[in-house]
């Protein structure tokens, strides 16, 4: 034992430390391995992986840095929830006051190209394990999670979409939303909705179909925002927040990421 | 200069850069051994060395500073929220290049017997901690610095406070829905907006059940994957991600084609005399009038609707599809055709209007049922 540590490898070394990293500062082998399967986060991780496994030629990191977007959009949409109102008297302004009175005021550019850039990460992601056949059993079932978070990315994407209330928000939504009323069955202008009446009742109308259900209203207005609002900053990040889970758990249960036999 | 605009404006027309992509596409993807063949005397694999990446990324910065120099071009190029778009063709491209130029590699090594380069002794792996952990550490610090750089170099567009009364024209969808949009076109809502993305979501769902090649699995591969890897870079490149390009890029007022050197004219007509199938045949070839009864008037439009959904199968599983036919069974066939006809319809649509100016093959309006 030296004479002389410094402050590093005593504070690596105190009770406190040792308190949260259970295996000390990892310098040997052993510590290292201990330090993966101790940690909620990296235990995502197998301890070990084959070579390739490592290689960004391989992995192009594209899920990972979706995944880190995903928290980048999380803890930027939290901040701008503060300072964001989803009514149609208020939205617009709070926007306006986002840009021109908030210190550092680059929130919501954050939020916006890091949502642009996710989308995109997903697609690369998506890209890369179709070009290396990794949905090959035994992971086929999880090709059809990542299929889900796909399109639930886009979803939130497309709910975020309305929030800032001006013209390119409520005119692309109202776009998107216009081919709902053309659903079979469920949409007003959809092929097969006129047979669901009962004599000269038509079950399925323009303040009755699956478009009304997803505005809350016969155009975008007022309940559409807070619709969007809500689903945007709760209902789906809920959702994807559990197929993400299962996506992750297994990749791990699968035998970790994909490699030649 | 002009000329060079002139012609770009030309060639960037739906009509002919999906027919050239179209025709060129099996000879640089090729699914068989004849396609293969041409693609080596072709030498089209050049695209996947560096000499190759190097000369398409040329054509590409190329193409932007001539564009950011030309108002109409900067305009739709530098728009903010087409950024990430253009980002996305350059992007798109070099990851292409990444994992063909890997395939080709392992494919050349499984040719002459060996394992592909991703292999290494199953004994001999890496620590998590450190080897991946400073890769990814690395990797999202990058990427952060990257995003916050945009954020401070490009304000994120707010446009005049919402207006219901007032609609631009183009009103265009968010980017990653042009796609979409773009074949409303060609199809009606009930198809384009929700029919096809159904089926889009299903289709890339079914793709590790129909796949029945289990072994090329966890490492680049083009060639002992063909048909598969083909068919799905057919739809997820050359026709979503293509059609997201000619929706965002190429669009203007009316949903009208405007070339990238072109000015966004409002005024710019185009003569639309687009006629259904029934009027083509009851009308201009027979020269008699529509039949009352919808069915009679409609019955040559779903011959042709069931003849290509349900004899187009089983013709094609005696004929090109012969082997894969009898590897796969009658269900997985099945689904895989359907699937794959469907994927083919939006391409076929798109050659009838041109060629036919044929609106609808099926147009039943009194139910919406339009095909």
């Amino acid at each position: 034992m030296s004479k002389k540590k410094n402050i590093f490898q005593r504070l690596g070394e105190s009770p406190v430390w040792k308190s949260i990293f259970r295996s000390g500062v990892p310098r040997t082998r052993r510590q290292r391995m201990m330090s993966v399967l101790n940690s909620v986060f990296l235990h995502l991780h197998p301890v070990r992986l084959p070579r390739h496994a490592v290689k960004l030629k391989f992995t192009w990191c594209m899920g990972g840095l979706t995944f880190f977007l995903y928290l980048v959009l999380t803890i930027t949409g939290i901040l701008l929830m503060f300072y964001y109102r989803p009514t149609v008297e208020y939205a617009y302004t709070d926007i306006i006051d986002l840009r021109e009175q908030v210190p550092l005021g680059i929130m919501r550019e954050i939020h916006r190209w890091g949502a642009h850039a996710m989308v995109i990460t997903v697609w690369l992601h998506m890209f890369r394990v179709f070009m290396t056949g990794s949905y090959k059993p035994p992971r086929e079932f999880n090709w059809v999670v990542g299929v889900i978070l796909l399109f639930l990315t886009l979803l939130l994407s497309f709910t975020g979409y309305l929030l800032p209330w001006d013209q390119l928000a409520i005119w692309a939504v109202t776009v998107g939303t216009n081919m709902a009323r053309a659903t079979p069955f469920l949409g007003h202008e959809g092929p097969g909705a006129a047979l669901l009446s009962l004599g000269d009742i038509n079950f399925v109308h323009a303040a009755s179909d699956i478009r009304f259900a997803l505005l809350g209203g016969r155009f975008v207005g007022e309940s559409a925002l807070l619709r969007f609002y809500v689903l945007h900053c709760i209902g789906l990040p809920f959702i994807i927040m559990i197929f993400m889970a299962v996506h992750f758990w297994r990749v791990r249960k699968d035998g970790g990421i994909s490699g030649p036999t | 200069m002009v000329e060079l605009k002139h012609f770009i404006n030309g060639i960037s027309h739906p009509t002919v850069i999906l027919t050239v992509i179209l025709f060129i596409y099996p000879f640089i993807f090729p699914p068989t051994n004849w396609f293969e063949k041409w693609n080596k005397r072709l030498k089209f694999d050049f695209f996947w060395t560096k000499k190759g990446l190097i000369t398409v990324y040329t054509f590409f910065i190329g193409f932007m500073i001539i564009g950011v120099q030309d108002e109409n071009a900067k305009h739709i190029l530098l728009k903010p929220d087409n950024v990430p778009i253009v980002g996305l063709l350059f992007l798109v491209h070099f990851f292409l290049w990444l994992s063909m130029n890997q395939g080709m590699k392992n494919d050349k090594l499984i040719d002459a017997g060996e394992k592909p380069n991703e292999y290494h002794d199953p004994k001999d792996k890496v620590l998590v901690w450190p080897d991946l952990v400073y890769i990814e550490l690395i990797a999202l610090v990058l990427l952060m610095a990257f995003l916050l750089v945009w954020s401070i170099g490009l304000e994120a567009p707010l446009e005049q406070p919402a207006n219901p009364t007032n609609s631009p024209n183009p009103a265009k969808a968010p980017w990653y829905f042009l796609g979409l949009q773009e074949m409303l076109v060609y199809f009606d809502p009930w198809l384009a907006g929700v029919v096809f993305p159904t089926l889009m979501i299903i289709g890339l769902m079914a793709i590790p059940y129909i796949d029945i090649n289990r072994e090329v699995s966890g490492f680049y591969s083009f060639k002992h994957r063909r048909i598969a890897a083909s068919i799905f870079i057919f739809g997820w490149l050359w026709l979503w991600i293509n059609l997201i390009m000619v929706g965002t890029f190429l669009r203007g007022p009316n949903w009208n084609f405007f070339g990238p050197f072109e000015y966004w004219d409002l005024h710019k007509l185009e003569v639309l005399t687009n006629i259904n199938l029934s009027d083509l045949i009851y009308i201009k070839l027979l020269g008699v009038g529509l039949p009352e009864n919808i069915l009679l008037r409609e019955i040559f439009g779903f011959i042709v609707f069931f003849g290509y959904f349900l004899i187009m199968p089983p013709l094609l599983a005696k004929t090109v599809f012969k082997k894969l036919h009898q590897s796969m069974g009658n269900f997985k066939y099945g689904v895989f055709i359907f699937l794959v006809l469907s994927m083919v319809a939006l391409p076929i649509k798109m050659y009838l209007r041109w060629i036919f100016n044929l609106k609808y093959i099926i147009a039943i309006p009194e139910f919406f049922l339009n095909i």
